[in-house]
């Protein structure tokens, strides 16, 4: 019989060397996340999944699951300082739902709503940040990178192509930039067809000329809310 | 002891609800009255202050204030603390009000850039200059949201907010209860 640790109370079987978040997902448990996907080595860098583990927090996503560990996850204390989390992404970059294509299918978002973000609470950075639409395939809105480098795992790990880099520093001079001479995405070789151009969770990498194919209002998290949809696979956009 | 208890109960006081669109497109206003014949049943309950539904130009003590759109302008800042100075509850309604919304995209652009472009640069727009009469309230550098400038007490998020939104909104603070939105209810675009 596998070990057990408890989660919010409930008992939740793992295999040794899986980490609490990996133990939650494959029980069907949601661990409010953003930078962490299941297919890649953790991050740990968006700290929403922080849970508290035997009286300390830590990253559900990189701290191994113990037998008869007891973690706290959708508390009111770990949600309060998750929804803080969230405020300061909306309020460091530019995300208007509005008129962002992603919406209804975006992790932020989805996050943001199951966590009752009601407003961004802090004053707007509102960064300067242009688009690069150079490729003829794929837009790249910076407005609305959370830097959580999936694109970069991807596109260096199973694309094979290093197209993204994280770079620059400070709180609006840090971004993903592009591995090419000219630094636009014209200029490198890649392709719709990429892992990368499939895994932002976020608005940034968008398939041009598809925006709108799924009408607001009838996407993922528009038909359920994200902590009801953790069992499924990531349905990312099709190519 | 002995007096007669003829007198009829008292009906409750009507409170007192202002509405008002800032830099907005007043969008909000038209999914507010998307809640179609409850507006009958809302009059019965609260009464209409200062509002571009009833045209009045100034609020007066308010219990209930809602705002949708950001500041854009100076005007818009008398607004709004007209609004937070009279009003016990202030609501931010929508996007707009709640981070600047569309008319916050010009923030990472210049002001004068702006203004030359379009009045002066611009072809068929009578390259007469930028406006400066006195009437006119004076842009903001840039547009912001209305917490960033007074106290908001309540946000309700949406491009617009749907009318079960507010609805909600409303019959909760009617009803003395913290207003929640649920799934479906809660969406930013």
């Amino acid at each position: 019989m596998s070990p057990t640790f408890q989660l919010d109370g409930e008992d939740i079987a793992f295999t040794p060397g899986q980490t609490i978040m990996q133990a939650a997902k494959a029980a069907g448990v949601y661990i409010p996340h953003l930078c962490w996907h299941p297919d890649f080595p953790a991050h740990g860098s968006c700290k929403l999944c922080t849970v508290k583990a035997n009286g300390r927090f830590g990253s559900s996503c990189t701290m191994e699951a113990q037998a008869g560990m007891s973690v706290e996850n959708r508390t009111a204390e770990l949600d309060d300082k998750r929804r803080t989390l969230l405020q300061m992404f909306f309020v460091e970059g530019n995300h208007f739902c509005p008129s962002c294509e992603k919406s209804g299918n975006c992790t932020l978002q989805a996050t943001a709503y199951e966590l009752k973000m009601m407003s961004p609470h802090f004053d707007m950075f509102y960064p300067d940040r242009p688009v690069d639409a150079s490729h003829p395939d794929v837009l790249l809105d910076f407005n609305r990178c959370i830097m959580c480098s999936l694109c970069v795992t991807a596109s260096r790990d199973v694309d094979k192509k290093n197209v993204f880099a994280m770079g620059g520093r400070g709180i609006l001079g840090r971004r993903i930039h592009i591995n090419s001479e000219s630094g636009r995405l014209a200029d490198t070789n890649f392709a719709l067809t990429d892992r990368a151009a499939h895994i932002c969770p976020v608005g940034v990498i968008l398939p041009k000329r598809k925006g709108f194919a799924v009408p607001i209002g009838e996407r993922r998290y528009d038909k359920a809310p994200i902590n009801e949809q953790v069992k499924e696979p990531l349905k990312e956009t099709a190519p | 002891m002995n007096a007669p208890m003829t007198a009829a109960p008292v009906a409750a006081k009507k409170l007192k609800v202002a509405t008002t669109s800032l830099a907005g497109c007043f969008g909000c206003h038209m999914s507010f009255l998307d809640i179609d014949e409850r507006i009958l049943k809302l009059l019965e309950l609260v009464e209409f202050d200062r509002s571009p539904l009833t045209d009045i130009k100034h609020c007066g003590p308010c219990d209930l204030g809602l705002i949708e759109g950001g500041l854009c302008n100076a005007e818009n800042v008398h607004v709004l603390r007209e609004f937070r100075k009279n009003c016990k509850i202030l609501v931010a309604v929508g996007a707009c009000a709640i981070n600047g919304g569309l008319p916050a995209q010009r923030n990472h652009l210049d002001l004068r850039d702006i203004l030359e472009e379009v009045y002066q640069t611009e072809y068929l727009l009578g390259r007469a200059g930028i406006p400066n009469d006195p009437e006119l309230p004076l842009p903001l550098n840039k547009v912001h949201p209305i917490h960033e400038v007074v106290k908001v007490d309540y946000f309700l998020p949406g491009c617009p907010p749907p009318a079960d939104a507010f609805w909600k909104l409303l019959t909760d603070l009617l009803a003395g209860r913290t207003p929640t939105l649920g799934h479906g209810l809660l969406h930013y675009d």
